[in-house]
C-alpha cells in the first residue's frame, strides 16, 4: 500500500472564536495533483500553510511522507518544499538568477551546481537565461514574475509543490499559458502538488483530484469527472456552475476515452486532420464545428489510428 | 519678457544690495562696529571683471529663451559670482590692511551675505532645473566647495576678521572642532546602541510603538537649552553620591546624553518605517522558502529597509551637529564654546567662527550620506551612481 505524500488527519484551525479549518482528514497520493477549492474563508489556504507550517493546527496532526511535521523543524520542513504565493513576492533586490537560487543556496549546494540548476528551471519555464539571468523583479511582467516564483519554487528540487493561487492576480491569456506549462511541468516532473484556488473551472483544468471546502469543512473529494457528474450537494453544484455545465462535462473527459475503436475499412474513414487521443472532448467539440463535421478520426500517442469520434457520442453521457 | 522669475528675482537682489548694501565693514579695532565700504570701492578694474561678467550673465539668463545652456550657463554664473564676490573681499580686505594699524578689523558686510546667499541660491535652484544624475550632482557640489575653499586655502582671506579672529586661536579652534566631533560621535554610539533594537522591537510589537514614540516626540519638543538644564540636578546629585563615576553635572556627559535623547527619534522612528515598508509578501516567501529568523532579517528585511535607516541617521547626525553647539552651554566645549564667547563679548566674527564650521560640518555631513544613499543598490537592484 502506498503512503500518502501529504496527510492531513482531523486537523482543525481557529483563530481567535472563528474556526478556519474544521476537523479536515485528506490524503493526497505521491505525484498527485490535488486542487483545494472553496470561496474565500473557506480555509482552503491555511489549510495548505499547515503543510509547510506557516500555520500551525489546534487539533490533528499533518503528516508529510509518513512523518508527523510537528516534530520537524519548520525552516528545515520548508526547504523541503516550493511555495508560490499569489502576490510572488520575489525579493526585489535580488536578480532573477539570485531568486531562484535562493533554496539551493539555503541548502548549502556548490556555486557550480546552482547555476546549472538556475539555468535548467529558467528553461523549464521558458525564460531565457541569458536574457533573464540578470534582470530584476521590477523589469518582469507579471506572468514573467510568476514564472521565476514557480522555478524558485522548484529550485530545490522538492518533492512537494505548495501553490497558494498563483495565477490569481494574471490576466486570463497569461493564467491560460501558465496553467498549460504547470500541467506539463507535473507530467514532467511527477513532483506532488497542492494547489489552492477559488475558481472551480482551474480547478477542474488542473487537478487529478479537487478537496471542495466550505466554511472549513471538506465537503467532498473526488476526480474532477465525479464532480461535475457526482457532485455532494448542492454547494458544489453551485460552485460547479449550471452555466456551461456540459462543456465542462466535456473539458474533463478526452477525444481517445469516448471515440468508437473499431477502426473502419481505410475507405469508410472520415476525411480531415485527426485528433490527438488527449484532447479534451470540449476542444474536440470545437474542432468538428469549425470543420462543419459530425465525425473525426482520432489518434494514439504514437499517431496510429484509435479509432472515430462521432458527435452523437458527445451526449451520451 | 521675463523667462524665468526665480533667476530673475535673485539676480536683481544681488544687483540692489551690491548699489545699496555695504560690501564690508571697517572698523578700528574688534569691540567697535565698522563703517560700510561699499562693493564699488573694491570693483578695480580689470580685477573686478571677474565679478562684473559673471554678474552680467546672470542679469541677463532671466530674459533667454529657457534651454539647458542658458540653465547650466546661470549656475557657473552664479557659483563665479559667489567665488568672485569671497575673492574681492579677500583682495580689498588686504589693501585696507596694508594702511591701517593693526588693531582694525575688516568683516563682511550686509551687502556680502545678501549677495553671497543670492548667488548661491540661484545656483542651486539652476542645478534643480538641470535636473542631473547623482554623479553630476555629487561633481557640481565638489565643485562649488573647491571654488568657495579655493581663496581660503590660498591665503587670500587672511585680512579679513573672521580670519585674524581664527589666527588668534587656532590651537583652541582645532581642539573645538575635534572635541565637537568627539560629543557628536560619543552620543551616536548609545544612539545606535539602543535606537536601532528599540525601532525593529517598535515595528514588531505594536504596542511597544506605541507607548515609546509618544515619549520620544515630547522629548524632541523640549527646547535644548531646557534639556540640557534639565540634565544638570540628577548628574550632579548622581556625581556627589558616586564621584568615582567621574561624571558631572556639566560638561560631557549631560551634553551627551541630551543628545541621545534628542537622536532616537528619528532612529527609531526611520528604522520601525523602514522595516514596515518591507513588503509583507516578500517576508512570506522568505520564510516559506525556510529562511531563519535571522537569515530573514539579515537577507531581507535589513537590506529592503537600509535606504530609510540610512535617511535616518543622515536626520540623526545633522541634528546632533547642530544640537552639539548649545551643549557648550552646560561647559560640554566644542564650536558653540567659541560661538558663546563671541556673543557674550560681542564680537560678531567670532560669533561666526565658531557658526560658520557648525553649519559646513552639518552639510558635510548631509553631503556625504547623502552620497552613500545614492550608492546604495536601489530596490530594483540599480544603484543611482
Amino acid at each position: 500500500m502506498t503512503r500518502p505524500m501529504i496527510a492531513f488527519e482531523g486537523v482543525t484551525k481557529r483563530f481567535g472564536s472563528w474556526t478556519a479549518v474544521d476537523g479536515v482528514s485528506l490524503a493526497v497520493e505521491e505525484g498527485e495533483f490535488c486542487v483545494l477549492v472553496g470561496p474565500s474563508g473557506s480555509g482552503k489556504s491555511t489549510l495548505l500553510r499547515m503543510v509547510n507550517r506557516l500555520a500551525a493546527p489546534d487539533a490533528g496532526a499533518v503528516r508529510v511522507a509518513g512523518e508527523d511535521i510537528a516534530g520537524l523543524a519548520p525552516e528545515a520542513l520548508r526547504r523541503r518544499m516550493g511555495y508560490v504565493i499569489q502576490s510572488v513576492g520575489l525579493f526585489p533586490h535580488w536578480t532573477v538568477a539570485r531568486n531562484i537560487a535562493t533554496v539551493p543556496v539555503l541548502l548549502g549546494w556548490p556555486r557550480a551546481r546552482v547555476r546549472e540548476r538556475v539555468d535548467a528551471l529558467m528553461r523549464l519555464l521558458n525564460l531565457d537565461p541569458d536574457r533573464f539571468r540578470g534582470l530584476y523583479p521590477h523589469q518582469l511582467s507579471g506572468g514573467q514574475q510568476q514564472r521565476v516564483g514557480v522555478a524558485r519554487a522548484l529550485a530545490g528540487d522538492p518533492p512537494v509543490l505548495l501553490m497558494d493561487e498563483p495565477f490569481s492576480a494574471l490576466d486570463p491569456i497569461t493564467r491560460g499559458t501558465l496553467r498549460t506549462e504547470l500541467a506539463q511541468i507535473h507530467r514532467k516532473t511527477g513532483k506532488t502538488i497542492l494547489f489552492v484556488t477559488h475558481d472551480m473551472d482551474e480547478a477542474l483544468a488542473l487537478a487529478d483530484r479537487i478537496a471542495v471546502l466550505e466554511q472549513g469543512r471538506l465537503v467532498q473529494h473526488a476526480t474532477p469527472r465525479e464532480i461535475l457528474t457526482r457532485p455532494a450537494d448542492g454547494f458544489v453544484r453551485d460552485l460547479v456552475g449550471r452555466e456551461e455545465w456540459g462543456l465542462k462535462r466535456l473539458a474533463v473527459e478526452t477525444a481517445g476515452e469516448r471515440a468508437r475503436p473499431d477502426a473502419p475499412p481505410p475507405s469508410e474513414q472520415p476525411p480531415g486532420e485527426p485528433l490527438p487521443g488527449d484532447m479534451p472532448l470540449r476542444r474536440a467539440l470545437s474542432e468538428m464545428i469549425a470543420r462543419g463535421v459530425d465525425r473525426l478520426p482520432v489518434m494514439d500517442a504514437e499517431g496510429r489510428p484509435a479509432g472515430v469520434l462521432h458527435l452523437a457520442d458527445l451526449v451520451r453521457s | 519678457m521675463i523667462r524665468n522669475r526665480v533667476l530673475f528675482v535673485l539676480a536683481a537682489a544681488i544687483a540692489v544690495a551690491a548699489l545699496a548694501l555695504p560690501f564690508l565693514s571697517f572698523a578700528p579695532n574688534r569691540l567697535l562696529s565698522g563703517q560700510g565700504i561699499a562693493l564699488a570701492a573694491a570693483l578695480e578694474m580689470p580685477r573686478g571683471l571677474a565679478l562684473l561678467a559673471p554678474g552680467a550673465v546672470l542679469l541677463a539668463v532671466p530674459f533667454l529663451r529657457p534651454s539647458r545652456g542658458a540653465t547650466a550657463a546661470s549656475v557657473a554664473a552664479a557659483l563665479l559670482v559667489g567665488a568672485g564676490l569671497l575673492w574681492l573681499a579677500g583682495l580689498h580686505a588686504a589693501e585696507l590692511a596694508a594702511t591701517a594699524p593693526p588693531a582694525a578689523r575688516t568683516s563682511f558686510g550686509s551687502g556680502f551675505w545678501a549677495m553671497e546667499a543670492a548667488a548661491l541660491l540661484a545656483a542651486l535652484d539652476g542645478a534643480r532645473r538641470l535636473g542631473l544624475p547623482a554623479p553630476g550632482r555629487i561633481a557640481l557640489g565638489l565643485a562649488t566647495a573647491l571654488l568657495l575653499a579655493a581663496p581660503l586655502a590660498a591665503g587670500q582671506l587672511d585680512q579679513l576678521s573672521i580670519l585674524k579672529e581664527y589666527a588668534n586661536r587656532r590651537d583652541a579652534f582645532s581642539d573645538a572642532v575635534l572635541r565637537h566631533g568627539a560629543i557628536v560621535a560619543a552620543a551616536l554610539v548609545p544612539t545606535l546602541a539602543l535606537g536601532l533594537p528599540l525601532g525593529v522591537l517598535a515595528q514588531r510589537r505594536p504596542t511597544v510603538g506605541r507607548l515609546l514614540f509618544p515619549v520620544l516626540n515630547i522629548v524632541q519638543t523640549i527646547p535644548s537649552i531646557a534639556l540640557f538644564g534639565l540634565m544638570l540636578a540628577p548628574l550632579s546629585a548622581l556625581s556627589a553620591a558616586f564621584p568615582s563615576l567621574g561624571i558631572a553635572g556639566v560638561g560631557m556627559a549631560p551634553a551627551v546624553i541630551a543628545l541621545t535623547l534628542y537622536s532616537l527619534l528619528p532612529i527609531v522612528r526611520n528604522t520601525a518605517a523602514g522595516l514596515d515598508g518591507v513588503p509583507e509578501p516578500v517576508r512570506e516567501a522568505a520564510r516559506g522558502m525556510g529562511m531563519t529568523p535571522a537569515q530573514l532579517f539579515l537577507r531581507v528585511d535589513v537590506p529592503l529597509a537600509l535606504p530609510v535607516l540610512l535617511a535616518g541617521f543622515r536626520i540623526t547626525l545633522v541634528q546632533a551637529v547642530g544640537l552639539a553647539a548649545v551643549a557648550a552651554l552646560i561647559g560640554a566645549g566644542g564650536l558653540g564654546a567659541i560661538m558663546f564667547q563671541g556673543l557674550f563679548a560681542n564680537a560678531l566674527d567670532l560669533v561666526l567662527l565658531g557658526a560658520v564650521p557648525v553649519i559646513l560640518l552639518a552639510l558635510a555631513a548631509d553631503a556625504l550620506l547623502r552620497l552613500a544613499e545614492a550608492l546604495l543598490p536601489l530596490p530594483g537592484g540599480r544603484r543611482a551612481v
